[in-house]
C-alpha cells in the first residue's frame, strides 16, 4: 500500500543528563529526521527529557517469553555474585 | 509447549496481577477484545479533537486559545499512544484507521454531540475529560502492559484538561447572568451524554464480563458512573448550577447519590450512527486523512531518494 504511515520506531528518552535512556513508546515515521521530530512532539511535550533515541522497531532483537526459564536461569544459582554472600567481620563495619 | 500449558501461564499471570506483554501467548479472544477496546479508545481521542477544534479560532482570549490548542494537541498525542499500543497486538495502523474511516469501528458516543457555545468547551473539559479520567485511572492497572503504560502517560496529561474546563465554567458561573445561563445550558446538554460514556448498565453490557475476568477492566460501568456522580455533584453545587436530573438525591445508606439513568435508547441510536454529528465527524476525519495523503507520499518519496529505506514493521 503506498498510502501508509511509514514504519514503526521505538523511542527512548533520557530524563536528565547522566541517567539511562528509557523506552517510552513508539511512533510511525518515514525517515530518521521525521522520527526524531515526531518523538519530540509526541513524548517530550512537558520537559520529559533532555535527549532522545529513535530506533527502527525491526532492528530490535528481543528475547522471547517462552525461553524465560532456560535463558535467565543460569543466574539463579550464582548467589556468590551478590555482596550478601560474603561475611565481613563486625569490627570492619560498612564495606 | 501445549496450548493448555500456555493458558495456564496466562491465567497465572492474571491471578498474580502481572502484566501480559506483546510477545506473551494470549487467548485469541483476549487479543480481539483488546484490539477493539484500545482502538475505540484511540479513535475517541482523535475524533474528540473535532468538537474542541471547532472553538480554537473563536476562543475568547489569547490565553484560552493557546490552552485549547495545547489540549487538542494532547488529544492527538493520546490517540497516537493508543494506536501504537493496539499495533503491538498485530494490527496495522492503516487497518485501524481504515476501520474508523469506513465506520466499521466505533468511538465514544459523546463526540457526536455539537459544541454550540464557548461554555461547551468548559463542560467538555470538566465533565467529558473528568469521566474519561475516571475510566483511565482504572485502566492504568489493566492487564495488558502497553495499554497500561499508555494510560499512565495519558492520565498525567489529562488532569490539566479537566482543570482548564472547570476554570472556564467557574468564570462563566460567577460572571454575568447571561454567562451563568450559558454555563447552565451547557451542563444541561452535557450531563446525560457524559453519563453514557461509562457504557450500558452492567446487566446489559455485552463485553463487561470478559473485560472483568481478564482484568482489562477493574471496575464495572455502574461503579464508575456512581463514582463520577458522587465526585461531580459537589462541583456543580460550588458553581451554583443545577444538575438537570430531578431524581438526583443523596442516599445516606449507600453514601452516594441516587440518580436517573441516561436515555439508553438515545445512546444506542447515537452509537449506531444517528447522533447529531456522526456524519460530520466522519466526513471531517476522512477529509483530513485524504488531504494529508500527499504529505505521506512526499515523505515516503523523500526517504527513498535519500536511500533511507526502513521496511514497514
Amino acid at each position: 500500500m503506498s498510502d501508509n504511515q511509514g514504519p514503526v520506531w521505538e523511542v527512548f528518552v533520557q530524563k536528565k543528563a547522566g541517567q539511562p535512556f528509557v523506552h517510552c513508546g513508539s511512533l510511525h515515521a518515514f525517515d530518521k529526521e521525521m522520527a526524531l521530530q515526531n518523538a519530540r512532539d509526541l513524548y517530550t511535550r512537558r520537559n520529559e527529557g533532555v535527549s532522545l533515541w529513535v530506533v527502527p522497531s525491526n532492528a530490535i532483537v528481543a528475547s522471547s517469553p517462552e525461553d524465560i526459564g532456560p535463558f535467565f536461569e543460569p543466574a539463579n544459582d550464582k548467589v556468590y555474585r551478590h555482596p550478601t554472600f560474603y561475611q565481613i567481620p563486625d569490627a570492619i563495619g560498612h564495606m | 509447549m501445549e496450548i493448555n500449558k500456555f493458558e495456564e501461564v496466562f491465567e497465572g499471570k492474571l491471578a498474580k496481577n502481572e502484566m501480559v506483554e506483546p510477545k506473551d501467548w494470549m487467548p485469541e479472544n483476549y487479543r480481539k477484545h483488546l484490539i477493539r477496546q484500545i482502538s475505540q479508545h484511540a479513535h475517541s481521542e482523535i475524533i474528540g479533537m473535532l468538537p474542541e477544534g471547532n472553538w480554537i479560532t473563536r476562543a475568547p482570549s489569547l490565553r484560552s486559545k493557546v490552552v485549547l490548542l495545547a489540549k487538542v494537541q494532547d488529544e492527538g498525542g493520546h490517540g497516537l499512544y493508543l494506536y501504537t499500543a493496539a499495533e503491538t497486538l498485530g494490527i496495522s495502523r492503516d487497518e485501524l484507521l481504515d476501520n474508523l474511516h469506513t465506520g466499521r469501528a466505533k468511538y465514544s458516543s459523546i463526540f457526536n454531540y455539537p459544541t454550540l457555545t464557548w461554555a461547551d468547551i468548559g463542560a467538555v473539559g470538566w465533565l467529558v475529560d473528568g469521566a474519561a479520567i475516571m475510566n483511565q485511572v482504572m485502566l492504568q492497572r489493566t492487564s495488558y502492559g502497553p495499554y497500561a503504560r499508555a494510560m499512565v502517560r495519558i492520565c498525567k496529561e489529562e488532569s490539566f484538561h479537566q482543570r482548564q474546563g472547570f476554570e472556564i465554567m467557574t468564570r462563566l458561573a460567577f460572571g454575568t447572568e447571561d454567562q451563568k445561563a450559558m454555563a447552565q445550558d451547557a451542563l444541561n446538554r452535557w450531563w446525560f451524554p457524559t453519563m453514557m460514556m461509562f457504557g450500558p448498565p452492567d446487566a446489559e453490557s455485552p463485553n463487561s464480563e470478559n473485560a472483568m475476568k481478564w482484568r482489562i477492566k477493574r471496575e464495572t460501568n455502574d461503579q464508575l458512573r456512581q463514582r463520577f456522580v458522587d465526585q461531580t455533584v459537589p462541583q456543580v453545587q460550588y458553581l451554583g448550577l443545577t444538575v438537570p436530573d430531578e431524581n438526583l438525591k443523596w442516599n445516606e445508606a449507600k453514601k452516594g447519590y441516587d440518580f436517573s439513568e441516561p436515555n439508553w435508547a438515545e445512546f444506542k441510536n447515537v452509537i449506531s450512527g444517528n447522533g447529531p454529528c456522526n456524519k460530520e465527524r466522519l466526513a471531517a476525519r476522512n477529509k483530513a486523512h485524504n488531504d494529508g495523503a500527499w504529505v505521506r507520499e512526499a515523505a515516503q518519496a523523500f526517504a527513498k531518494k535519500r536511500n533511507e529505506i526502513y521496511v514497514a514493521a
